[in-house]
């Protein structure tokens, strides 16, 4: 019964499939492998402004289809990819490609990871060398104090077991 | 009936959780075992209200009651089973009670825990019923998945099609066991913070106590960001594996405190030393974990995951976050000024490494977050709107990355307190000559010639071989005899095994993602039945196209053979599907895999083209060389952690029934 109905519904179904998205007219590559390969490249960076945080080069959406073909043909008509990435930021703004533009705005964006390891590298060096290298161990004290709060694991401390040097 | 059970014990578990705050506080303020062992008591019980609530959710599910609106939305009479009990975590509210049951059965576990001091397991006990508390409270008032519907509708609106997928059945659970998994490192780190030990010899104790939770929640999330992440490679159908998605970057956050937790606490066990610093990663995981919740359900970010899209709960969740980690970073900043520094080390150590590795992945979880965050900031403060994707990591995180994986094979072979650079650096030369070599013949035999990929691959087998070569080193191999070799290797603890077995996990990563960015190759064309398609050494030929019936589907499917372009290896044949969901209106792409080797060839099947005498179909051919390695690096590295886990040494300081309840 339900085959029969699935069978009666094909040509719809048919339909349904297509016209579920609109048929995008399908990507016509630049003949140029250069060309084409510099077309590619673009896509990844440039986002599908209607999609949610997708490249161009991956959606199925129309809208990505025509970003597409405007970039082959601004590629085709010798635009270099610095002036085609000009020309999507003057359409669309700096939204539409996934690398930010550096500017006073995003100074902390870009810089910021590599200022924060500078920093803490200068912090640690100052520490260091403010510090005795010297290696202090626990006080017997201490050692005993461990011993009775790890004693209920019944446990064995072994000391430095990873070490490289042990059992040498 | 069953769902207003379920609302009952969701109610119910509320209560148990508030009462376990009050009970472990005041058991823990007037030095009551009672007071304490009731708190423990009501710990359980809320974990098992929870299992109960949760429970009744499935059965809900299982049996299509449709006049519970969660089910409606999410399910579907048609819908296979294994997807009718995924349904229950498919959706905002379901997620939310998955979260609020692991977090309640890992409290069950704590309170289970052996070896703890009186007054550090009830102010953790506290800990965790006050985070239990806060979520439990957001799940009851305004994400309860039991709210009824009346009338009833006949049908239910079934799960989005693309969530119907095994990985995808699994994933959260895993994710989640993750994620929450940190809150007991959190209350850990709260309780270290309120007992206030001065003492040096209470933190070598206490690190012992917060790693296996640690190893466990980090093992959980590698396995669970995985999955996702080779969800997202085969049932998008793009090709790619990961995006900088604001959602991934959310699951990764958490990844990558947990994973600097994991060393750093290991130099607070061994030497009492960095005790702050640990701490602190404690608190910061689960606070990524919650901050991650935050992003996803509150539909601040735009992202392909994103689900739950209300400004309102949102608003709650950031709530809860802010009391949350408010409360336990403020509490830091006036302890933490208290806490003992313990054991000196020289800067070139174990430990020195071990802190460099803790900068090195502290700054990549900055960036990871700076770059998640940052296009909101902007936006809030100057209107501009900003997209930061892919190369905007490649160009931060990437870096990082690479020196901190250039320096990490040194690290376990310098001994602690003072070290000895130039010894391992002998010890190391093999291993590093090896990956030199394995760098340059990359770059002399692939084309096309990519130094940036050949010296990823050189830095990949770096990590690979320096793992190796630590294990050889303590092994003796080749300066004693091979039975003494044989003898040291069984010597070697697990814990030793696990940390071989996860740097190397690393290693293969990178090979996997690093070869498979720099060379992989991807046609698209329209193809007539008979016509072929080629990329890389592949091609593809359409044999047959022809509509297939799902369970709750229709489909296109597309038949077609793989075989080399030089017809020299064997000829496979893979079916890729275009399925269309009726009950959603929804259409979904099965891609086509074709394993060969470590390399995948990948099929997409698209829409219809052509003209009617002639169809064709849009066929986009992927050639994702060494693919397999990505998936499989961060499997081995899980393993790593779940031997670290299973450790004689760590095996204190928790029950018994841990790793059962987990």
């Amino acid at each position: 019964m339900r085959r029969l109905a699935i069978l009666m519904a094909a040509p719809v179904l048919a339909l349904m499939l297509t016209a579920a998205e609109p048929p995008a007219a399908p990507d016509r590559p630049l003949p140029d492998a250069t060309q084409e390969a510099r077309a590619q490249a673009l896509f990844k960076d440039v986002r599908c402004v209607v999609c949610q945080h997708e490249a161009i080069a991956d959606s199925p959406a129309g809208v990505a289809g025509d970003m597409r073909r405007l970039i082959r043909e601004e590629i085709a008509a010798g635009a270099s990819d610095q002036a085609v990435r000009d020309d999507l930021v003057r359409r669309f703004g700096d939204y539409v490609l996934f690398t930010p533009p550096v500017r006073a705005g995003t100074w902390l964006l870009w810089f910021g990871p590599f200022a924060l390891v500078l920093l803490a590298i200068t912090v640690l060096m100052l520490r260091a060398r403010r510090r005795p290298v010297e290696a202090a161990l626990l006080t017997p004290e201490e050692e005993n104090r461990l011993d009775e709060v790890l004693r209920n694991e019944k446990l064995r401390r072994d000391l430095d077991a990873t070490s490289p040097h042990d059992g040498r | 009936m069953i769902a207003e059970l379920g609302a009952f014990a969701l109610a119910l578990a509320l209560a148990l959780s508030i009462l376990q705050t009050g009970l472990s506080a005041a058991g823990r303020a007037r030095r009551s075992p009672v007071l304490a062992g009731a708190a423990q008591g009501a710990a359980l019980a809320a974990a098992g209200a929870i299992a109960l609530s949760f429970a009744a959710l499935i059965y809900a599910f299982v049996v299509s009651d449709f006049s519970v609106s969660n089910v409606a939305a999410n399910s579907h009479t048609d819908k296979p089973m294994l997807y009718k009990v995924a349904g229950a975590w498919g959706s905002h509210e379901g997620s939310l009670l998955l979260w609020c049951l692991v977090l309640t059965v890992f409290g069950g576990a704590l309170a289970r825990a052996r070896g703890l001091p009186f007054g550090l397991k009830a102010s953790a006990v506290a800990t965790q019923g006050a985070l239990g508390s806060l979520f439990l409270a957001f799940a009851v008032f305004t994400s309860s998945p039991f709210t009824r519907l009346d009338p009833a509708p006949f049908q239910g609106a079934s799960l989005n099609p693309l969530l119907q997928d095994p990985a995808l059945a699994v994933h959260p659970p895993l994710l989640y066991a993750g994620y929450v998994g940190f809150s007991v490192c959190f209350s850990l780190a709260v309780a270290a913070l309120i007992e206030g030990r001065a003492q040096t010899a209470f933190w070598p104790a206490w690190g012992r106590w917060v790693r296996p939770w640690a190893l466990a929640s980090w093992a959980f999330l590698t396995v669970g960001i995985t999955l996702g992440s080779f969800w997202a490679y085969y049932e998008l159908g793009w090709g790619g594996w990961w995006f900088w998605d604001p959602v991934e970057n959310a699951s990764f956050m958490p990844w990558l405190a947990g994973a600097a937790l994991l060393h750093s606490a290991v130099v607070t066990e061994r030497r009492g030393a960095l005790a702050g610093w640990t701490v602190f990663l404690a608190l910061l995981a689960f606070t990524f974990s919650m901050l991650g919740a935050f992003l996803v359900r509150s539909g601040v970010l735009t992202s392909v995951h994103a689900f739950a899209v209300d400004p309102q709960r949102g608003l709650m969740l950031l709530a809860i976050l802010g009391i949350a980690a408010g409360a336990a970073f403020v509490l830091f900043a006036w302890r933490a000024p208290q806490l003992k520094g313990g054991g000196m080390f020289a800067p070139v150590s174990r430990e020195g490494a071990l802190v460099l590795n803790n900068l090195f992945l502290t700054a990549a979880a900055a960036t990871v977050l700076l770059g998640t965050l940052y296009p909101l900031i902007l936006e809030a403060a100057s209107g501009a709107t900003i997209s930061v994707g892919p190369p905007y990591f490649a160009a931060t995180f990437t870096p990082l990355m690479m020196v901190a994986f250039i320096i990490l094979p040194a690290g376990p072979l310098l001994a602690w307190k003072r070290g000895d650079l130039p010894g391992a650096m002998q010890r190391l030369a093999v291993a590093a000559g090896l990956a030199i070599v394995s760098a340059l013949a990359a770059y002399a035999l692939w084309e096309p010639k990519k130094a940036l990929a050949a010296a990823g691959i050189g830095l990949g087998a770096w990590l690979i071989l320096g793992s190796l070569a630590e294990v050889a080193e303590r092994a003796r191999l080749f300066r004693a005899s091979a039975a003494e070799t044989l003898r040291r290797l069984k010597g070697l603890p697990l814990g030793a095994w696990g940390m071989t077995l996860a740097h190397l996990g690393l290693g293969v990563f990178i090979l996997g993602a690093v070869v498979e960015t720099g060379f992989k190759a991807e046609t698209a064309r329209a193809l007539s039945l008979g016509q072929s398609v080629s990329a890389g050494p592949w091609t593809v030929t359409l044999d047959e196209v022809r509509v297939v019936e799902g369970p709750n589907y229709l489909a296109e499917q597309g038949r077609l053979t793989v075989r080399p372009s030089d017809d020299r290896g064997r000829a496979s044949t893979v079916t890729a599907e275009r399925r269309f969901f009726p009950a959603g209106g929804q259409t979904t792409t099965e891609v086509g895999l074709d394993f060969r080797g470590l390399d995948d060839v990948y099929v997409v099947i698209g829409e219809r083209a052509g003209s009617p005498q002639q169809p064709a179909w849009v066929v986009r051919l992927y050639w994702n060389p060494w693919a397999r390695l990505i998936f499989l690096g961060p499997m081995i590295m899980a393993l790593g952690g779940v031997l670290s886990l299973m450790d004689r040494r760590l095996r204190v300081g928790v029950g018994p029934r841990r790793r059962k309840t987990a």
